[in-house]
C-alpha cells in the first residue's frame, strides 16, 4: 500500500516538473479559460439588438416617421439605409448589407385607423380590411434567431401611432416573473456553462496527449518493465490535473463575477464537489481516448469529437429540452451536459449538490466505470 | 572445486515460441543462462532479440513453452519478477525534459527507494557513471554516451540480480563502448547476471556465453571460444592479384559458404567437408598453394556460417 502510494507519487511530480518546463501547456492552461471567458462573455448575446435593416417609406407621412420612429425606440433594429423602391431595398438584402426591410404602404394613414388595436369606431367594410396590416416587413430569413426576433416585432403595441388612447387598451393575458436572471444578462447563464466547456477541453486535452506523448517518446517502455501498475499511472497522470482544473474554475468564476456580474448563489461546497466530479469525469475520458490513440494526432481529432457536441447539445448553447428526443439521449452519455444542470443549478440558483442526486451519480458512475475500462484497455495494449 | 557443480541458471526456458498472426518471431528456443555471467544474443535486426527478452521479462506472454527467470514462473509470477529484474531499452526511455538526478529521483520513488537510502544509492550511482558534474543537465541535452550511462544507471538502481540489455550499444561510439562494457564486468563480478543483445560481433565476442539467433530460431550456442572451435567450416585466405574475378568464381561452388575481400586479401569459408580446403581451392582457380592459408575463425564467420545456410 506504501509502495503504492510512493509510485503514484513519483509519477505526480514528474508530471508536475515536466508541466512547469513545458512553458507553452503552462501558459495555455491560464490563457484558455481568460481568453475563453472574455470572447464568450462579451461576443454571445442571444438578446439580439441593433439588426441593420432598411425602409422604404412609400406614405412619406408625419404617420409613418412616427411609426420608424417608434420601431427605433425598441432598439431591436437599427434603420441604416432607405430606399425608394422595393427593388433596390431587396438588392441590399441579397448583398446582406442589411438583414430586413420595413416596408411602409402608401395608405398607411387608412391602414391605422382601420387597424383594430387603434380602437376607433369607424368599421371596416370587409373582414379582409380589418386584417390588413399596417406595414410589412422583408426578412432575411436564413438566420433564424434574427428572423424570429423581428417576428416578435408583430406584437408590438402601436398606442404611440395614434393620438388618442384607445378605450378599451388590451391587458396582458399573463403576468410573468423571472427568476434567477431577472435582467435576462446571456452572461449570466453563459459564464457558468462555459466552465464545463473549458474543462471538457482541457482537461482531456491534456490527459490525453499526456500518456499517448508518454507512448510515442518510448517511456511507456521503460515504465511497463517497473513494479508500477497501470491504475497507478493512471491516478499519478490524473491528480495534477485535478489542481489545475480547480484554478480554471476559479479564474471563470472570478472574472465572470468581477466582469459580468454572474452572482455566486450558491453554497461553495457544493460547488466544489460538483466541479471535482465533473474534472474526474472530464480526466478520465481523456485516458480513455489516450489508451484508444495512436499519436498524439489522433487523440486531439478525438478530444475535439467529444468537445463539438459539448457545446453544441449540453445545453450550453441551445436550450436541452428545445432538442428532439434522440438528440437528448446523445446528450445524456456526454458529461458535459450533467454537468450543464449541476453547474447552472448551484451558482445560479442556490441548489444544493444533493438535490441534483441524478446527475451527480451519473458522473460518478461515469468515472468510476471509465477508470476501469482504462485501466484494463492500457493493460492490454502492453501485451 | 566447484566446476563439477550443476551450474546455477537464473533463466531457464523450454520450446520457446511465439507468434505474430502468421509470423513465427521465436520458434522453439530453449536457453539456459548461467548466474553472474554475461549472455549474449547475437543476430541482424528483425531475428527476434527483442521478441525474445520481452518474454523473458515478463512483458510478452509466450505462445508456448516454459519459462523460470530467477527461480519464478512466467508468465504467472511477472508482477514479482519486476523487483528483481533490470531492463535497459533499446531506445533511450527515461524523460528528455528531466534533469539527470529528477530521472534518477523518479526510477527510485517507483522502486520504492526512499529517503537516505535513495540520497546514497544515487550519490553512488552518479560517482560510478561518472555524472557527477551533469546532475543537473537535462536528459534530452546530453550525448548519446552520457545518456546511455544514465540509463545504466536507472536500470541497476534497485540493485537487479538480473539485467536485460536491449541493444545497449547502438547509439553510442567505440570509445563510449568499451567504457561500457567495462561497467557490465564490473556489474557481473559483482554476482549481477546479463542478458544483452547485440548485433556487433566485437560484442558478442565479449559475452562469457552466446546464443546466435536467425528468424527467431537458435543457430548455436556456447562460450564464443567454443563456438570458433566448433565451427563446421575452414577459414582460407588467398592473396592474389584478381579478386573480384576470383570471388565471382568460388562462391559458384556447392562447398564454398561465402567469400569476402579484404582489402588485397580474400576470406573463403569452405564447408568442412573438404579435407583439403588448400588443395582444394587452388584446383579450383590459379592460384598457386604458396598465397593460400588457413587463418583463425572469427566470430563472423561463425555468425556466417551458421546463418547463411538458410539463405542459399
Amino acid at each position: 500500500m506504501m509502495a503504492s502510494w510512493f509510485r503514484i507519487q513519483a509519477i505526480f511530480f514528474k508530471e508536475l516538473i515536466q508541466l512547469k518546463r513545458d512553458r507553452m501547456t503552462f501558459g495555455m492552461v491560464i490563457m484558455i479559460p481568460l481568453v475563453q471567458l472574455m470572447l464568450f462573455g462579451y461576443a454571445i448575446n442571444t438578446n439580439i439588438r441593433e439588426i441593420p435593416v432598411a425602409v422604404v417609406d412609400q406614405s412619406q407621412t408625419s404617420l409613418s416617421r412616427v411609426l420608424i420612429q417608434t420601431v427605433r425606440a425598441t432598439q431591436v433594429v437599427k434603420f441604416e439605409r432607405e430606399f425608394q423602391d422595393i427593388k433596390s431595398a431587396e438588392d441590399a438584402l441579397k448583398r446582406s448589407e442589411i438583414r430586413a426591410v420595413l416596408i411602409i404602404p402608401h395608405d398607411l394613414g387608412q391602414r391605422v385607423a382601420r387597424h383594430p388595436s387603434s380602437g376607433f369606431g369607424s368599421y371596416a367594410s370587409s373582414d379582409e380590411e380589418t386584417s390588413r396590416p399596417i406595414a410589412q416587413w422583408v426578412v432575411d430569413g436564413a438566420d433564424t434567431a434574427i428572423a424570429a426576433t423581428i417576428k416578435s416585432l408583430r406584437n408590438m403595441p402601436l398606442t404611440e401611432l395614434v393620438s388618442v388612447k384607445p378605450a378599451n387598451r388590451n391587458t396582458p393575458t399573463f403576468e410573468v416573473t423571472l427568476f434567477y436572471n431577472p435582467e435576462q444578462r446571456t452572461a449570466v447563464n453563459i459564464v457558468p456553462g462555459l466552465i464545463g466547456i473549458i474543462l471538457t477541453m482541457t482537461m482531456i486535452m491534456f490527459t490525453s496527449a499526456a500518456i499517448v506523448r508518454e507512448r510515442e517518446q518510448g517511456n511507456m517502455e521503460m515504465l511497463i518493465t517497473t513494479p508500477i501498475r497501470s491504475i497507478e499511472i493512471m491516478l499519478g497522470k490524473i491528480i495534477p490535473y485535478i489542481f489545475i482544473g480547480l484554478i480554471q474554475v476559479f479564474i471563470i468564476l472570478g472574472l465572470g463575477y468581477v466582469l459580468f456580474d454572474v452572482p455566486i448563489n450558491g453554497g461553495v461546497w457544493s460547488l466544489l464537489a460538483i466541479t471535482l466530479l465533473f474534472i474526474s469525469a472530464s480526466l478520465t475520458l481523456g485516458l480513455i481516448i489516450s489508451t484508444i490513440a495512436k499519436n498524439q494526432l489522433q487523440s486531439m481529432q478525438m478530444t475535439i469529437f467529444v468537445l463539438l457536441p459539448s457545446i453544441l447539445l449540453s445545453g450550453f448553447m441551445f436550450p436541452y429540452e428545445g432538442m428532439p428526443v434522440a438528440a437528448q439521449y446523445i446528450a445524456e452519455a456526454f458529461p458535459a451536459t450533467h454537468f450543464m444542470r449541476l453547474i447552472r443549478g448551484v451558482v445560479l440558483k442556490d441548489l444544493e449538490f444533493t438535490e441534483l442526486t441524478f446527475d451527480i451519480y451519473w458522473l460518478a458512475l461515469f468515472t468510476l466505470f471509465g477508470l476501469i475500462f482504462a485501466s484494463i484497455r492500457f493493460k492490454k495494449n502492453l501485451g | 572445486m566447484t566446476h563439477t557443480r550443476e551450474p546455477e541458471y537464473v533463466i531457464k526456458a523450454r520450446h520457446l515460441t511465439r507468434n505474430f498472426g502468421e509470423l513465427k518471431a521465436i520458434d522453439d528456443l530453449d536457453i539456459n543462462v548461467e548466474k553472474s555471467r554475461i549472455y549474449g544474443f547475437l543476430g541482424p535486426n528483425g531475428c527476434g532479440k527483442t521478441t525474445a527478452i520481452r518474454m523473458l521479462t515478463g512483458l510478452l506472454t509466450p505462445t508456448s513453452g516454459e519459462i523460470e527467470v530467477l527461480g519464478l514462473r512466467l508468465p504467472q509470477d511477472a508482477d514479482k519478477l519486476r523487483f528483481h529484474i533490470g531492463y535497459m531499452t533499446q531506445k533511450f526511455s527515461l524523460y528528455n525534459d528531466l534533469t539527470v538526478r529528477e530521472n534518477l529521483q523518479f526510477i527510485a520513488k517507483i522502486y520504492g527507494v526512499t529517503g537516505k537510502t535513495q540520497k546514497h544509492r544515487i550519490a553512488e550511482l552518479l560517482s560510478i557513471y561518472g555524472l557527477d558534474q551533469k546532475q543537473t543537465q537535462l536528459a534530452g541535452s546530453m550525448s548519446g554516451g552520457q545518456r546511455q550511462r544514465l540509463a545504466l544507471a536507472a536500470a541497476t538502481l534497485h540493485k537487479p540480480e538480473l539485467l536485460f540489455l536491449d541493444e545497449p550499444t547502438s547509439a553510442v561510439d567505440p570509445e563510449n563502448r568499451r567504457e561500457f562494457w567495462e561497467q557490465l564486468f564490473d556489474l557481473c563480478n559483482q554476482g549481477t547476471s546479463i542478458l544483452v543483445s547485440t548485433h556487433y560481433m566485437d560484442e558478442a565476442e565479449r559475452c562469457h556465453q552466446l546464443a546466435i539467433l536467425e528468424d527467431g530460431v537458435k543457430r548455436a550456442d556456447g562460450t564464443p571460444q567454443e563456438l570458433m572451435n566448433n565451427m563446421a567450416a575452414h577459414v582460407i585466405e588467398i592473396e592474389s592479384s584478381d579478386l573480384r574475378q576470383l570471388k565471382q568464381a568460388l562462391v559458384q561452388m556447392p562447398e564454398v559458404i561465402t567469400a569476402s575481400q579484404l582489402g588485397a586479401r580474400l576470406r573463403v569459408l569452405v564447408h568442412n567437408t573438404v579435407n583439403d580446403p588448400i588443395g582444394f581451392i587452388s584446383q579450383n582457380s590459379n592460384v598457386n598453394r604458396e598465397s593460400i592459408n588457413i587463418t583463425r575463425p572469427s566470430l563472423e564467420d561463425v555468425f556466417v556460417t551458421c546463418t547463411g545456410n538458410s539463405r542459399q
